[in-house]
């Protein structure tokens, strides 16, 4: 069995193009085209340079020793928090950017939940002088207003998002509306492994850059390319998809996918989509969404911005259901705490999405010698306010 | 024969249709709008089903949605209210509503459902026609409902040709590349694209819909389709001058 996307842009049941007719020669194109231009000399060779010396990449592969000992395992981070702007996030934004120019688009829209996709796909377009439009939920605009400004400052337009609720979910209906009206010259660049096909692919692509860098990094320093295990946090699931990729295949490879269970999985108040939510179509696709017994979408709640979507990508449906990977979930508050851990005895204050992934550290059962990489997919910068009203609360 | 197919074979030129979300302005609505549309000489109706993330269309549909929704509209309800009115209301109406709905609902519950409501035509935007041929076409047709393919200015003429070879009710002519809702007069462009499908000699009845919004735009739109949809402008309507002024909306723009 492969979890790789098949021919007509499915994972298993999951995937696919659930878009209207207005929206059929825009993917159209994008699916015609983004293999070929993925796969063509120069963007690979466009791409390998601004990941090496714009991006900082590759990112370190770091044996966090303090941690290690705590957990009785070899705990090893891999550090997308230092990548520029601060989390993985770039790594699809440059790719998507080259591919728009390709594609001869004028015009780029996106939508941001915490504001990271917003801010790294800003930032390409001022490196490539592209008009920039970034949809956002007006509630995550008073949330996020720092990462407002970064967008504002670096030329991009920021569009409230004023439906539904007013987060991610209804900032990404706002960007595909913006795409209905604008075909021709607008490349909307997606921010996660989620969308119709080929976007979960497309981006599944260009974050896997993380998990070649983890097997060369991993067999230099241990003499095995293969972990025990990985862990990644889940939202879309666009960190996990990149840290899971090449290893998806490796059976011995234990893949773990730590949702926001925000105030406890059944508290209602939860973004655990895989333990809440059945198959249905969101955005485009076909996969796990958090929804109520008429199909109505149920707005999810984290902490962290970037983890309370209200679905998961395609192809971590299918993992879901295929049991390749593990689905856990982590509290606002354990991931709290697993923050203020790293940050006390490693030195790194991690994003409040990467906490989550840290924060199942406590709940394993290792064994002496197993090797964990946990993909610390962003810092925890932006999140400063957050730590700090709560810290006062310890 | 379906209702709406022995409709076009008696009327082939100006053919009203209106669009209302069921639920809004409030629940019980459903009766009172279809009957003053029925009355006052609509001649298809389009009762859109209230979503949550509602992709094709603009504010005012949304709008209208999210109160239907807060109202407590649901499909069992909707169903409860079309299924009471089968036997009094003899103009064809056609379900608009998301993929979503219909998968939670079950597709063959829903199938029966619209069966049993007398309902033979579905509009759902975000059913693509290769997942429709794959999937659903067997399944509709089981059940004798015919599914409206939406084609817009950039739909390609082969494409274009395929969908008119699989229509069995209408297919809906986007105005314009948008969202649902009004936007003033029908350009010289969106005429000219008319033309081009005007031309091609579908056998499909040609209705457009998005962006009519009164009767220059209906009449303009009618002079190259046999019909066309109005939408947002009657949820507006409704929203300004409530369901008892409808008799003045219709005959404005059918006078």
């Amino acid at each position: 069995m492969s979890f790789f996307v098949d021919k007509n842009g499915y994972y298993g049941q999951f995937g696919g193009a659930f878009i209207p007719e207005l929206l059929y020669p825009n993917i159209k194109e994008l699916e015609d085209n983004y293999l070929k231009i993925l796969e063509s000399d120069s963007f690979k060779k466009e791409f390998k340079e601004l990941l090496d010396n714009y991006v900082g990449r590759p990112t370190p592969l770091y044996l966090a020793k303090r941690l290690s000992k705590k957990y009785g395992a070899k705990v090893y981070l891999k550090r997308e928090d230092l990548n520029h702007t601060g989390a993985h996030k770039i790594n699809n934004t440059i790719g998507q950017i080259l591919v728009a120019k390709q594609l001869g688009k004028k015009r780029i829209i996106a939508e941001t939940g915490a504001g990271q996709h917003g801010v790294a796909t800003a930032t390409v377009c001022a490196l490539m002088d592209l008009e920039c439009i970034v949809f956002m939920g007006e509630v995550d605009i008073k949330r996020q207003a720092p990462n407002v400004a970064r967008m504002k400052m670096l030329g991009a337009t920021v569009v409230p998002a004023k439906s539904g609720s007013k987060t991610l979910k209804d900032a990404t209906n706002e960007a595909i509306r913006d795409w209905i009206g604008n075909p021709e010259d607008t490349y909307y660049l997606i921010g996660s492994v989620v969308g119709p096909h080929p976007y979960p692919d497309m981006v599944a692509r260009l974050q896997s850059i993380i998990s070649k860098e983890i097997k060369e990094q991993l067999l230099v320093q241990t003499g095995n390319e293969n972990p025990d295990m990985i862990i990644a946090c889940v939202g879309g699931g666009s960190n996990a998809a990149g840290a899971f990729y090449h290893y998806l295949d490796t059976k011995n490879v234990q893949l773990i996918a730590v949702e926001a269970a925000g105030l406890g999985v059944h508290s209602g108040q939860s973004a655990a989509t895989s333990q809440l939510g059945d198959v249905g179509v969101l955005h485009g696709s076909k996969t796990i969404l958090m929804q109520d017994k008429y199909g109505q979408v149920i707005e999810p709640y984290s902490i962290s911005a970037g983890l309370d979507y209200p679905g998961i990508g395609p192809l971590h449906a299918f993992l879901h259901e295929r049991e390749r990977a593990v689905f856990m979930n982590a509290t606002d508050q354990e991931a709290l705490d697993a923050a203020y851990e790293l940050t006390k005895i490693e030195g790194i204050i991690p994003a409040l999405e990467s906490a989550h992934a840290l924060a199942v550290l406590p709940k394993m059962k290792f064994t002496t010698g197993q090797v964990v990489v946990v993909n610390l997919s962003g810092r925890g910068d932006k999140d400063l306010e957050t730590y700090i009203t709560h810290l006062k609360d310890e | 024969m379906s209702k709406l197919t022995s409709l076009f074979s008696e009327k082939q030129h100006n053919l009203l249709s209106v669009f209302f979300t069921a639920g809004f302005p409030k629940l019980n609505d459903t009766e009172q709008i279809i009957k003053n549309l029925e009355s006052n000489g609509v001649d298809f109706i389009e009762v859109g089903l209230p979503y949550s993330d509602p992709l094709a269309d603009g504010p005012t549909i949304q709008h209208s949605s999210s109160v239907a929704l807060e109202n407590g509209m649901n499909l069992d309800i909707i169903f409860s209210q079309l299924e009471a009115l089968k036997d009094s209301v003899k103009t064809p109406l056609v379900l608009m509503g998301y993929l979503n709905q219909i998968l939670k609902y079950g597709e063959s519950k829903f199938c029966q459902k619209c069966k049993d409501c007398g309902i033979e035509t579905v509009i759902i935007p975000d059913l693509p026609m290769i997942e429709y041929e794959n999937h659903y076409q067997q399944l509709f047709t089981n059940y004798g409902i015919s599914n409206v393919f939406l084609i817009t200015p950039q739909t390609s003429e082969e494409r274009i040709r395929k969908i008119d070879k699989i229509t069995n009710a209408f297919i809906y002519v986007v105005a314009s590349a948008s969202i649902t809702g009004a936007k003033g007069e029908i350009s010289e462009k969106q005429m000219a694209y008319f033309e081009r499908i005007q031309k091609m000699n579908l056998k499909s009845t040609l209705i457009v819909g998005f962006g009519i919004s009164n009767k220059s735009t209906f009449n303009t739109a009618c002079k190259y389709m046999n019909g066309a949809i109005i939408g947002s402008a009657f949820i507006n309507f409704l929203q300004e001058k409530g369901v008892a002024e409808i008799p003045s909306f219709v005959t404005e723009i059918i006078e």
